[in-house]
């Protein structure tokens, strides 16, 4: 397929709106402006495949089947999104029984789908099909003297991504070092944040965000810039009950990539969705402002 | 005090079980489970688990259905797959919890008020009505369904939070395609038949 359609879901358009205000710019900044697939449908998360994985994989097959007929691979920056369309594109263009029912299924409702659509995930274009080369000429403001902790989490880099390491990925930390930061060390980068368990069993989503955060206040960040909507979701609403809870201040911005990527293009700040934000960004502008000498 | 047996004979298990697994997508490796331990050793919720993943795999392949589908361990899941990837025996551990949650949905032996089993199901209900999840719609049923209606007050803070910073609409989300892909779940459901 040539070129890329966007596929939102539902975080992008909700909660985790910033994470499309800052992605389109980006995107549009290195000369390839994304357009949304129309009348996309949600891709059902874990959710769908705990209940039902054969309407779970035909849910997502109308998704690619519209994708298919603009001629365009998909890009999904929510890991969820990435991982669930791509399971069921693989399982759907495999030779089991029930993959072939589901796309007779698929055809008798107009929504036929051949098999040709690749689902990509933003970093992934970004590193291979743009290349780093390319986006660090065309930085305007490197973010000289910020610490950042590369949180990768779970479903980006596990289990089908082939561009990435699964158990210690650098993907990340190579393009935001490119376009002028410090990545630390971070050991936790693809530790789980819980996903929904944030909303279902408040304490196991506490203890597990509490680990991310510490862990990168320990390596000394000054953030945390995330690829996943839950993941920066809950890295940043836990925040103030880990505070009170574990008496321990790890209080810290959690940005998308994009938003961070989009500073360095020099992309207005009022542009990248820095509004959102829950937690103070102040730390962060002054350690901009003073460009690395403290 | 009185010994509690926990172990089961072989004529108290369920023979069938292992083979019922197996025959369920992306079970069917599960056989070649060599007890190594890496899937515990490697689950960041191994922790809070009754049974941890090695002993599920165990637990399967003896028949212990009714502990198994029972277990806190499979709601636990969060699917990060690290126990996948790093298996030497290439066992699809994130599948096969999937599929123990969709038996024990199907089978009605999961915690009916669970908020777990509750949010699956409820985020599956709204894509299928309107093709498209609603956050807050999602949020709210959720509380509705499992946690005490009263939970929903000491969200309210962060509610606020999220209000003012524009990323909370009671707006319900719904695609043009909803007949389409009512049409195509009825399809899949006939199929099933």
């Amino acid at each position: 397929m040539n070129g890329y359609i966007y596929y939102p879901g539902c975080s992008l358009k909700g909660g985790s709106r910033h994470y499309e205000e800052s992605i389109l710019p980006v995107f549009r900044e290195i000369g390839m402006p994304l357009l949304e697939l129309e009348d996309w449908n949600c891709c059902g998360a874990t959710a769908y495949f705990s209940v039902d994985d054969t309407m779970a994989a035909a849910i997502c097959g109308r998704n690619l089947s519209l994708a298919e007929k603009t001629g365009k691979d998909i890009i999904a920056p929510c890991a969820g999104c990435y991982l669930t369309l791509k399971k069921s594109n693989k399982f759907l263009t495999s030779s089991q029984p029930k993959a072939a029912k589901i796309l007779k299924d698929l055809k008798s409702v107009g929504s036929e789908y051949q098999g040709k659509v690749n689902v990509k995930h933003p970093l992934e274009v970004l590193i291979k099909d743009v290349g780093v080369d390319k986006i660090k000429d065309k930085v305007r403001r490197p973010l000289k003297g910020l610490k950042v902790a590369c949180y990768y989490g779970c479903q980006l880099v596990r289990p089908y991504t082939d561009f990435d390491d699964p158990d210690y990925p650098t993907k990340l930390d190579v393009l935001l070092e490119a376009v002028g930061a410090e990545a630390v060390k971070y050991s936790a980068k693809t530790r789980c944040c819980g996903g929904s368990l944030t909303g279902t069993i408040e304490e196991v989503g506490l203890r597990l965000n509490y680990i991310l955060l510490k862990e990168a206040k320990r390596k000394g960040a000054d953030l945390i810039a995330t690829i996943c909507p839950l993941c920066q979701f809950n890295l940043e609403i836990t925040q103030s009950k880990i505070v009170s809870k574990y008496k321990d201040d790890i209080r810290l911005p959690i940005l998308y990539f994009s938003q961070l990527l989009g500073l360095a293009l020099g992309i207005a700040k009022e542009d990248l969705g820095f509004s959102r934000s829950i937690i103070s960004l102040k730390p962060v502008w002054k350690k901009l402002e003073n460009g690395g000498t403290r | 005090m009185e010994i509690q047996k926990k172990v089961k004979y072989e004529e108290e298990l369920d023979a069938g079980f292992l083979e019922e697994i197996k025959a369920m997508s992306g079970c069917k490796e599960i056989q070649e489970c060599i007890q190594c331990g890496t899937c515990s050793s490697s689950c960041p919720m191994a922790v809070y688990m009754d049974y941890p993943p090695r002993k599920i795999i165990a637990m399967i392949k003896s028949g212990f259905k009714d502990e198994t589908l029972k277990s806190f361990t499979i709601w636990l899941c969060p699917s990060c797959y690290t126990c996948q990837v790093r298996c030497p025996s290439k066992i699809k551990i994130t599948d096969i919890m999937y599929a123990l949650k969709r038996k024990a949905i199907q089978e009605k032996v999961y915690p009916a008020r669970f908020a777990i089993p509750v949010l699956d199901k409820e985020m599956t209900r709204l894509i299928s009505k309107y093709g498209r999840n609603s956050e807050l719609w999602l949020i709210i049923n959720l509380y509705l369904k499992s946690h005490n209606p009263f939970g929903m007050l000491k969200m309210a803070p962060l509610g606020i939070k999220l209000m003012k910073t524009g990323r909370m609409s009671l707006k319900r989300e719904s695609i043009k395609g909803k007949k389409q892909l009512r049409g195509l779940l009825k399809a899949i459901r006939e199929d099933a038949q």
